[in-house]
């Protein structure tokens, strides 16, 4: 037997009240191993208090040749910022 | 739309110039994956090799302290291994055909880990000096062009703070102790200084790679610029300690504004490059001693996760 | 406290240091040289765990004796027969089988041991071991994956988890045994009572082993000796290389 095992993309929620955001990826045999390894590799300067894991192959991505025609198109959308509206100065909070 | 390919290479070129990063599915010439996988794999080596001069010394570390300090280190060293290794795999090579290549002699990595730590000394002269060369070197990575790359190194950038100050401290203690330890400090400084100006590699006329690695930037200085910047922030951290850097020819140089140096024995660098230090077989064989004998569990592991799958799916259905 | 009683309590924290320090020098021999890196990393992780935990018990021992001595002359500066850890946690690196065996084997003592001592009346103990139990319910976790996967792997890692089983499990039944320190210090309620955590210990590990589709040894002599400073024939050799600075270079600072 010659298998490798699988790549996983780690995710790691720094503290309660924020996002889960990727890290990095290691190598696990399964998902329980994936989250012992990522708490062993990707913790241990307390950098986290919840973990998730996915194999990478399940992970879908844009194709980055699209990326004209995904992204560029919300670039003139100024309207969906707030200082696209023009409000008097006297008005502190809005 | 078809295009050709030197339109996608000056493209390329140009993204590179505007200071963008580069990201795994982004389109690249050919040569850039190859010299950055070349690259990549061989610094993740160079980490886990690296472990072995300074895992010599865990078992022996002089008190509680500086073991505990000592093993992070070393710990970090695989982390960063790790994190280097993910780094190329992204460019569509398997750790396993790295690992492979690093130990069948393939694969390089840095000559440094191929001299010998011979006393306790080593562990802060390593520190100090190895760890310190290869900060320059990594600073400089951090800004490289190729993301996953600049990311690991952010991250390696960040969790090495410590690696030189836990043997600049080590130093500094044996500085202040006995005779008998500032004797295996300077001794120490001796055997590891010329090895660690030839991490930053050949003189540039001799370093071919240069040119097309900064048009890339993935160097952004040259080997003798970096080696430079080395001497000249380590020579007062000699200073400071009471050691003489084993150097005649080490001077200060007031129009330079640098320090002026002797030459490296280009010769024993070579030899060391070749194959031909004094631990590189030994090095060689303990990486293949450590993988070979943990085929069976990494081979278990599998077949355990398999079955597992297995009896999931045959309890869902 | 009566000197008496201090002399005993000294002598329990080296009894629950010893271990902690032996098992954490063996697993940092492996530093380097573990099966894939994910797996360095956490063995590593275990090693700085326990060394932790020999620090905290020998900087409260150093107060206790009070006598000059530091943590590191207390962990380092023993004769062999001074040194109180079990025959189990000196047993060597064999194989990973043997690493993961012995781990697993300490780990579930070592969390019941812990999960007394967490109520002990030596307020310094408590705090050790409410720190401690923590990594060591960790410890016990990984352990006890790998314990599984292993032994219900391929038939070349049960057969390897199997020889280590059969050579470890004499080694257990030690850890129950109270010495006359441990006896004290459990009737003054400080320490933990031993022979009361066996029946249970023996339940959860056999029950893992069957799991992990293991055989339980039958009809072992165990063996016994560790904890009253006679060791097995490794123990010279884990000291050689724990003590040698302090012995070659003695009175220096570090």
């Amino acid at each position: 037997m010659n298998k490798e095992w699988p790549i996983w993309e780690i995710f790691i929620r720094s503290k309660n009240g924020l996002d889960h955001r990727h890290v990095g990826s290691l190598h696990a045999a399964d998902a329980e191993m994936a989250i012992q390894n990522a708490r062993d590799v990707y913790t241990r300067r307390q950098e986290g208090v919840s973990i998730w894991v996915v194999e990478s192959k399940h992970i879908t991505a844009s194709n980055p040749e699209k990326s004209g025609e995904y992204f560029e198109p919300a670039k003139d959308k100024v309207y969906r910022h707030p200082t696209f509206y023009k409000l008097p100065d006297e008005l502190k909070h809005m | 739309m078809e295009k050709n390919i030197k339109d996608l290479e000056a493209e390329f070129q140009k993204r590179i110039d505007n200071g963008e990063n580069i990201e795994a599915k982004d389109w690249m010439p050919e040569k850039y994956r190859k010299t950055h996988i070349r690259q990549i794999s061989q610094h993740a080596h160079s980490e886990v090799v690296g472990m072995l001069p300074e895992g010599n010394w865990i078992s022996r570390a002089p008190s509680l302290r500086r073991k505990v300090a000592l093993l992070a280190k070393v710990q970090d060293e695989a982390g960063h291994g790790l994190y280097l290794y993910s780094a190329a795999e992204t460019l569509g090579i398997s750790r396993e055909e790295m690992i492979e290549q690093l130990n069948n002699g393939t694969a390089k990595y840095s000559s440094i880990f191929n001299y010998p730590s011979l006393t306790w000394a080593d562990m802060g002269a390593i520190g100090w000096l190895v760890d310190g060369a290869a900060i320059i070197n990594q600073v400089m990575l951090t800004k490289t062009s190729y993301g996953p790359y600049a990311r690991a190194m952010v991250r390696i950038c960040k969790e090495e703070s410590f690696h030189q100050r836990q043997g600049y401290e080590i130093m500094l203690t044996l500085c202040n102790g006995t005779e008998e330890q500032k004797a295996m400090a300077q001794d120490a400084l001796n055997r590891w200084w010329w090895p660690s100006l030839m991490m930053f590699g050949p003189r540039d006329e001799e370093s071919p790679n240069t040119e097309q690695s900064m048009k890339w930037k993935i160097k952004r200085k040259s080997n003798d610029e970096l080696r430079q910047q080395f001497i000249d922030q380590t020579v007062p951290q000699a200073d400071i300690l009471g050691l003489t850097v084993p150097d005649k020819d080490l001077k200060w140089n007031e129009d330079r504004g640098h320090y002026d140096f002797g030459e490296i024995d280009w010769e024993e660098f070579w030899n060391v490059v070749k194959g031909n230090g004094l631990c590189n077989r030994k090095r060689l064989k303990d990486r293949n001693a450590a993988w070979d004998n943990g085929k069976w569990v990494r081979d278990a592991a599998t077949a355990y996760a398999e079955r597992q799958a297995e009896k999931r799916v045959s309890k869902a259905s | 406290m009566s000197d008496i009683n201090k002399e005993a309590l000294y002598d329990y924290l080296l009894l629950l240091g010893d271990n902690s320090m032996i098992l954490g020098q063996r697993l940092g021999e492996l530093c380097g040289h573990g099966p894939e890196l994910e797996t360095d990393i956490a063995l590593t992780n275990i090693s700085l765990d326990l060394f932790g935990q020999v620090r905290n018990y020998f900087q409260y021992a150093a107060e206790v004796v009070a006598d000059g001595r530091t943590e590191d002359d207390i962990a380092m500066l023993r004769k062999e027969h001074e040194y109180k850890s079990s025959l189990l946690v000196e047993q060597p690196n064999t194989d990973f089988a043997y690493v993961i065996v012995r781990q697993n084997f300490f780990d579930h003592y070592h969390y019941m041991l812990l999960s007394k001592l967490v109520d002990s009346k030596d307020e310094q103990i408590v705090a050790v071991a409410k720190k401690s139990i923590k990594e060591v319910e960790y410890h016990l976790d990984f352990s006890s994956t790998w314990v599984k996967r292993l032994g219900d792997g391929t038939e070349e890692s049960r057969q390897r988890m199997q020889d280590a089983v059969n050579e470890l499990y004499r080694f257990t039944r030690e850890l129950f045994k109270p010495t006359e320190t441990e006896e004290r210090m459990a009737n003054l309620g400080i320490g933990a009572d031993l022979p009361s955590m066996e029946e249970d210990y023996y339940k959860q590990l056999h029950a893992l082993l069957e799991e992990a589709t293991l055989e339980v040894p039958q009809g072992e002599v165990f063996q016994y000796g560790g904890k009253e400073g006679r060791h097995s024939e490794y123990m010279g050799y884990i000291l050689t290389d724990f003590q040698f600075m302090q012995r070659a270079y003695p009175n220096m600072k570090w």
